[in-house]
């Protein structure tokens, strides 16, 4: 068996030997051109007047298009249809694509690209949360609504309550591989694009509607990324039509990459949020209600930002079973970049709002944050019985819960695995003794402040747009055993293509070098799902699976026949295929096959169980099943400047039963220190004209490798799944991110032994904010 | 514009080019030799991604001239593996799954090199703080550096029994 083996990346020794290809290194034929945006410098705006002359007269300029040289369709949207391509009258932010330039060379289409003389009629541009509402500048008619219960009503009765606002930045991708596409044009109209992107199905429908020719006439192509973490789900769109339509148009090679700076400023990013909340809750934490109202900065188009939001909505219970909740939900439009997909797609978000409760919760009782997370977690149900060791829920949280298990969205929590990975995770990391000589080291020295906390994570997997959750796949056997394998998603450095490779050599019980990983090619799977909401490997694995098993009933079938035997004694294991006492090699199986006449190619297809819910109402099963984590994050703090760094991590993370135990905890440390970034370093920062300026490593600041935390143990959590996934594992991409909710906690922890006070950190939690916060506490406001 | 003749050497092999004045060694490279191992992450040398050897320093190329190369000798991630045989600094890192996405993996791979070659003993804060211009997103670092820790050992030993 392939599968569950911690096998090497399958492009590994093409890494680093400097050969593995991404968009921009792929040889172009001569005569290439290049492509550069000129940019709106103003936030909100209607064109008065265009004039390019100048950029028309840089050597090497061969054309320059607008809007009006749009042959058929000038929109990038994934979604609303309101995104131009380039600006048609009216400027929505500082950044926005207006003309783009066509020059021999790459230089030459960017200095051109400066020179547009563009003269405004500037109007007033909607640049926060709070002009956004004062304006009632939304997506949608009003405010989204899930409920569960009465919240208000338990909120009111309850003996506690904490009340608080609370500030979330934004945060940009930084795949280190900027946004790329090169655009060939071919006989008869039609295109191939070679895209950075997540999405290649959409650039696909995106360049069609751009060229006026039905889907069938583009192929896009795409090998791997050099990153994508949601940020090329939707914001390659742009970069492939521009290059298509202007190779269309030159009927020549064009090809786009963004610059870093230009990179930052033009495409969107995780959503910055404002979320205000209150809950009631009882002398040992437990709550009774919550009330959230999550605002949501969506930027100046729609692109991805309703399901965004709705899972922000959908993860503001993360790990605690709420009697009574509300959550509102404002999914605000201003005039900044439109923000987009971003590992966790709102999630992250929705969850941080509701450990800051607990947290504050804790605070204010003067209890221990672990015991407050435990006391409110879900029950664990009876029957799951998969997962070792399985210490019992507290009892207190048991009674009672078993009936009512559900989210605030209806959906019943059936595989809760938090308790065990809570116990063992505290044991592994040794949080009691730490915790008391953190304490030690608090009462002793007024300078550096230590902190540490605890943080769980529950993520609902499957795209919540239901229909999302399908794949494809193609694979063929050669004559020689060698098998060619082909699915919908995409690689971007999370090992999707070496999992599904694992599963396809599984299938057919040969050693996983026989089966060759191929380009994703919308020429071979159509109607793909992106590459996003971490299901790669359930859904094409799945579908993967689907296409080898069919091949090898074939097979199977043939053989058997030959041999008289029934076909479940036919075997595929160690590199042969064992009939009766007659055992083939694959390659003779697969040559005895094609002499007779059995077809060894198959297509595989897979949908999504059980997954049904209404999400204007939220109700429903949007989740086909959760993936849990927990980590413990130690930090200090340095009162004096707010300087403060990650002194040591513990992580334990469900995968299920893990398809490469290497590359899964690979994904695990990746996304802390990322999901960590957000938290605490990684800061935006936009002047009041709407400019963006932090658009360079040089001034926004991704975690370094000096910023690794000195002691970061990394365990995965010896589980299963219990649904029906690809060999029982779990989805990983996205989950672990939210682990580094637990650097930001401990750093409130850390800001809390300065004083009484709640230390009401805001995120990033950047030296600036916490020695902020040092300050607001000491002085016990 | 007039472009310049330089002669340079590019990991061992004596190589000729013309390029713009104002053109970068990272674009040289890229463009006009066809070795794309180096990558342009930043072009403000932030990132580490283009990071190559000029006369065995550590630089960006993204920040040098192609006209600067005259005379000097240039290591890039193409040079460092011996023909099939993978350095054993290369290996590790597959070893030791130090990679995802990769697009790091050629600067980081030059970089951590030059060190080795520099201060065969690292400690683990060396590693951390050289490597700190070189920018990882997929990883974490964390094992990243233990592919370099355990590269370091590797070398150290051999040298003893060589000695
Ligand atoms: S590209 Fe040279 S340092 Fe980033
Ligand atoms: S592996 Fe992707 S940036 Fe390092």
């Amino acid at each position: 068996m392939s599968v569950s083996k911690s096998l090497a990346h399958d492009a590994a020794r093409l890494h680093v030997t400097g050969t593995a290809r991404y968009v921009d290194d792929i040889p172009v034929p001569q005569g290439c051109l290049h492509v550069a945006f000129g940019m709106s410098e103003i936030a909100h705006g209607t064109i008065v007047a265009m004039n390019l002359e100048e950029v028309k007269s840089v050597p090497g300029v061969v054309m320059v298009l607008t809007a009006d040289d749009m042959p058929f369709a000038n929109d990038v949207s994934p979604s609303a249809h309101d995104e131009p391509l380039l600006a048609t009258g009216t400027v929505h932010y500082v950044g926005q694509p207006m003309f783009a330039v066509v020059a021999t060379s790459h230089l030459a289409a960017r200095k051109a690209a400066r020179l547009g003389a563009v003269r405004y009629d500037e109007l007033t541009a909607i640049l926060t949360i709070d002009e956004a509402m004062a304006a009632d500048s939304r997506f949608e008619e009003g405010p989204r609504v899930y409920q569960k219960g009465d919240a208000a009503a338990a909120i009111g009765k309850a003996s506690h309550r904490v009340v608080g606002t609370f500030e979330i930045g934004a945060q940009e991708h930084f795949y280190l591989e900027g946004q790329a596409a090169l655009a060939l044009p071919q006989e008869g109209g039609d295109m191939v694009v070679h895209s950075s992107t997540q999405h290649p199905s959409e650039i696909q429908h995106k360049v069609a509607e751009a060229l006026g020719v039905p889907m069938h006439a583009v192929r896009v192509e795409i090998r791997r990324m050099g990153g994508g973490f949601g940020g090329k789900e939707s914001q390659g769109n742009a970069l492939a039509v521009i290059c298509a339509v202007a190779a269309q148009a030159t009927q020549l090679p064009c090809k786009m990459r963004y610059d870093r700076d230009d990179d930052m400023i033009i495409t969107g990013k995780r959503h910055d949020f404002r979320i205000e909340y209150r809950a009631g809750f009882d002398d040992e934490g437990r709550i009774a209600g919550v009330e959230f109202v999550q605002y949501a900065r969506c930027g100046w188009a729609q692109d991805l930002s309703l399901p965004v939001a709705d899972r922000a909505m959908l993860h503001s219970d993360n790990a605690y079973l709420l009697g009574h909740a509300r959550i509102e939900s404002h999914r605000l439009k201003t005039n900044t970049v439109s923000n987009t997909a971003y590992r966790g797609f709102g999630g992250p978000q929705g969850m941080i709002g509701i450990e800051r409760v607990v947290d504050h919760i804790a605070h204010k009782l003067g209890l221990d944050p672990v015991d407050v997370r435990q006391r409110n977690y879900y029950a664990e149900m009876d029957g799951g019985g998969l997962s070792a060791p399985r210490p019992a829920a507290p009892p207190e949280s048991l009674s009672g819960k078993m009936k009512n298990n559900t989210t605030p969205y209806g959906q019943e929590v059936e595989d809760f695995e938090l308790h065990g990975i809570t116990e063992a995770l505290l044991r592994s990391s040794d949080y009691e003794r730490r915790k008391a000589a953190i304490a030690e080291w608090n009462a002793e020295n007024e300078v550096i402040k230590k902190g540490i906390a605890f943080a769980p994570v529950k993520f609902g997997i499957s795209f919540t747009l239901t229909f999302l959750n399908q794949a494809g796949a193609l694979v063929h056997v050669y004559q020689d055993g060698s098998v060619h394998m082909n699915h919908g998603g995409t690689e971007m450095g999370q090992g999707l293509f070496q999992k599904v490779a694992q599963v396809a050599a599984s299938r057919f019980g040969i050693p996983v070098e026989m089966v060759k990983i191929t380009a994703t090619d919308t020429g071979k799977v159509p109607n793909t799902s992106a590459t996003a909401a971490s299901s790669g490997s359930d859904l094409n694995g799945m579908a993967v699976k689907a296409a080898c098993d069919t091949i090898r009933e074939r097979i199977a079938e043939f053989l058997a026949k030959r041999h008289q035997l029934e076909v479940g004694k036919v075997r595929f294991a160690d590199g042969n295929v064992v009939v009766g006492s007659k055992v083939y090699s694959f390659a003779e199986a697969a040559a005895e096959a094609y002499m007779g006449r059995v077809s060894l190619s198959a297509t595989g297809f897979y949908k999504t169980p059980k997954v049904e819910w209404d999400r204007i109402k939220g109700v429903g099963r949007p989740f086909f099943y959760f993936a849990y984590g927990a980590s413990v994050t130690e930090v200090a703090i340095d009162t004096l400047t707010g300087e403060n760094r990650i002194l040591r991590c513990d992580i334990l993370h469900d995968a299920g039963e893990s398809l490469n135990p290497a590359l899964d905890i690979g994904q695990v440390e990746g996304a802390y220190v990322q999901g960590a970034g957000w938290l605490t370093t990684e800061e935006l920062v936009w002047d009041d004209a709407g400019r963006l300026r932090t658009h360079a490593p040089s001034t926004y600041k991704i975690p370094a490798c000096s910023d690794r935390p000195d002691v970061f143990n990394v365990a995965l959590w010896d589980g299963s799944n219990r649904e029906e996934t690809i060999y029982r594992s779990k989805a990983v991409g996205e989950p672990p991110f939210m682990l580094g909710i637990s650097a930001f906690l401990a750093l409130s922890d850390a800001v809390s032994a300065c004083g009484d006070a709640y230390p009401a950190l805001n995120a990033p939690a950047t030296a600036e904010q916490v020695w902020t916060a040092v300050r607001r506490v000491r002085n016990g406001v | 514009m007039s472009k310049i003749h330089v002669t340079t050497s590019v990991n061992g092999d004596a190589v000729e080019f013309l390029c713009d004045p104002r053109e970068t060694l990272l674009d040289v490279l890229r463009d006009r030799l066809g070795l794309t191992g180096a990558k342009e992450g930043c072009g403000t040398g932030d990132c580490g991604a283009c990071t190559i050897t000029l006369d065995g320093r550590v630089v960006c190329s993204c920040l040098v001239l192609g006209a600067e190369a005259e005379g000097r000798e240039v290591g890039t991630i193409e040079g460092i593996a011996n023909g099939e045989e993978l350095h054993p600094l290369q290996r590790k890192f597959i070893e030791h799954a130090a990679l995802q996405c990769g697009i790091c993996t050629p600067g980081i791979l030059v970089a951590t090199k030059a060190l080795l070659e520099k201060n065969p003993d690292p400690t683990e804060t060396e590693v951390r703080y050289w490597l700190a211009g070189n920018l990882c997103r997929c990883t974490g670092y964390d094992k990243i550096i233990r592919a370099v820790m355990d590269t370091a050992a590797e070398l150290r030993s051999e040298s003893k029994e060589l000695s």
